[in-house]
């Protein structure tokens, strides 16, 4: 079987945007292009859950297809993989129901046929998730407010590096922040199969400025596409060296 | 926060109610709430037998179905228990239109490991760590890899004392990674290794299940967490004669749960070897008496291995 490729953002924020473009418009964009985009919110300790802020998060996560999670710093790590792999499941049960649909017409999803038979489907779903490729690109909000909380979110990068190693299938991971002086993101790490330099990049991410949250998803996408663009240019070079 | 995923997770279903099943029609009338944890809630619950079951129920009907996948393929590994077994599967609707996923399995009616430490003594922790690693075989031969093995996830039942897992929601293929783990019995947060499912992620956890009991308040990791652990182990008195295994098992120098098994099995021997020299020196009777009442543990375990 072809085995194709998921691709996420994975957006992790501490509260609203609030400068250029709506980020529930960017997200749903990045839907329709195949990325499904994922959000964790970061609570202060004397936040609760309802604060305000955490419903766009919500709906980032929605219009994005994927799945959203308010979390306290101490728990991000773990948050940080059930989000993503609740999340790869999630997109690979969407195709599923497509194609459930595609052949008993209406609406017919996976939770309507019986268990029996979903259990089959669902080790097949269990497999292509083990087996698929992934791409993460993980876009992370070093506005002021961020400060304290970055040495967690690189630790919880790193652990996710770790987590998702020991799948069978192959990963590529980029690191983002947003804001970057002028423009609305910055790289941090560039696509790479595992994250093991970034102990020495994230100390260096200054804080500061505002949250542009909808034009960073934005061009977060694309750099989904440059990437397929740089490899399709080596691949022109190899031809043409071997040629 | 582990609580308001749990809270967010969890379905009230009031005392009497009952569930009648969409496909099957089995029925199922719920007594209690005895467990809840992040896909769902766990129920006892009365079968038209008067069987008593429990009954995990969660919205998350995809989330079920996995580990409804892991507990059939436990359930055919014969002769060995391996986790509870199953009774059930179905979806109910209820009243109010909304529409759940459940499953259903056997009771297991036991109590904490620390609970059973504290009452019948230390002589019990080689029994427990040999049982599990006997249970962690048979399951390491069927392929998988039990994941999130913790104290909340055991059970000691009585007569036959034994310890059962009781919840596989980490029980991962083995090779793949491991789909669900506690900070403190994973070797990947501690840095000792990664969180591949292979036998000896298993092992590490199983020490750790061990000096759960000794701190319940745990620890945490710092830039030496090697030499934490084993100093750990170290320091407890019950824990001595096992020291040299559950040490080289939290450096992954077993494996195999049964190389862990012989190894452990040997040091027991040796030591019981060494106890009966003593007391045969001694000649005291007295001495003798107490020695073999405390050494049942062993003697138990020895008796299990041939039957």
């Amino acid at each position: 079987m072809n085995k194709g490729t998921l691709r996420q953002i994975l957006l992790i924020t501490d509260g609203c945007s609030n400068s250029g473009e709506n980020p529930v418009e960017s997200a749903k964009v990045a839907f329709e292009n195949g990325i499904t985009v994922n959000v964790i919110g970061i609570l202060d300790d004397y936040e609760s859950e309802t604060a305000s802020g955490f419903e766009e998060i919500e709906q980032i996560a929605k219009a994005g297809g994927g799945i959203n999670q308010v979390v306290y710093k101490e728990d991000l790590s773990q948050t940080v993989q059930a989000v993503t792999r609740q999340a790869m499941t999630q997109t690979l049960q969407g195709f599923v129901n497509k194609e459930l649909t595609n052949i008993f017409g209406s609406s017919q999803t996976l939770e309507e046929i019986e268990p029996e038979k979903r259990g089959e489907v669902m080790e097949i779903v269990e497999d292509l998730g083990e087996t698929c490729h992934l791409e993460v690109l993980i876009l992370v909000d070093t506005s002021a407010s961020m400060n304290d909380k970055l040495l967690t979110v690189k630790e919880a990068l790193i652990d996710l590096s770790i987590n998702l190693h020991a799948r069978v299938g192959e990963n590529n991971f980029a690191i983002f922040q947003f804001p970057k002086r002028k423009d609305p993101i910055g790289l941090v790490h560039n696509w790479a199969k595992e994250l093991d330099s970034i102990s020495v990049i994230f100390p260096k991410l200054v804080s500061g400025g505002v949250t542009p949250t909808g034009p960073a998803i934005r061009e977060a996408m694309y750099q989904f596409g440059k990437k397929e663009m740089r490899r399709s240019m080596y691949r022109a070079e190899e031809y043409r060296r071997e040629g | 926060m582990q609580k308001n995923i749990e809270e967010k997770a969890s379905i009230p279903i009031k005392h009497g109610t009952i569930i009648v099943g969409k496909w099957n029609k089995n029925q199922y009338t719920i007594i209690r709430k005895i467990g809840s944890g992040m896909i769902g809630t766990v129920y006892l619950c009365r079968m038209h037998n008067n069987r008593l079951v429990a009954l995990k129920i969660s919205k998350q009907a995809m989330s079920l179905t996995t580990e409804v996948n892991v507990l059939k393929s436990l359930n055919k590994v014969q002769d060995n228990r391996l986790g509870p077994f199953l009774i059930d599967v179905d979806d109910w609707e209820r009243q109010t239109g909304k529409s759940y996923s459940f499953y259903v399995m056997e009771y297991i009616n036991g109590i904490r490991m620390e609970t059973f430490i504290r009452r019948n003594g230390a002589e019990w922790i080689g029994v427990f760590i040999i049982q599990m690693l006997e249970q962690l075989e048979g399951l390491h031969q069927s392929g998988w890899v039990f994941g999130d093995l913790k104290n909340d996830n055991l059970l000691i039942t009585e007569s036959p004392t034994k310890v059962r897992f009781i919840d596989v929601g980490g029980t991962t293929k083995m090779g793949r990674s491991i789909k669900e783990y506690s900070e403190f019995y994973d070797r990947a947060y501690w840095h000792l290794g990664t969180r591949e499912a292979e036998p000896s992620y298993d092992l590490f956890a199983l020490v750790m299940v061990i000096l759960a009991i000794y701190y319940p308040r745990h620890f945490k990791r710092s830039n030496h967490s090697k030499q934490l652990i084993l100093k750990r182990i170290a320091v407890v008195r019950d824990l001595q004669l096992y020291e040299h295994c559950l040490q080289k098992a939290i450096l992954g120098q077993y494996k195999l749960a049964s190389e862990m098994k012989a190894d452990l099995l040997q040091t027991m021997w040796k030591r019981h070897k060494k106890e009966n020299k003593k007391r045969a020196a001694k000649g005291n009777y007295v001495i003798q008496a107490v020695i073999i009442s405390s050494l049942s543990g062993v003697y138990y375990l020895v008796s299990s291995l041939f039957f």
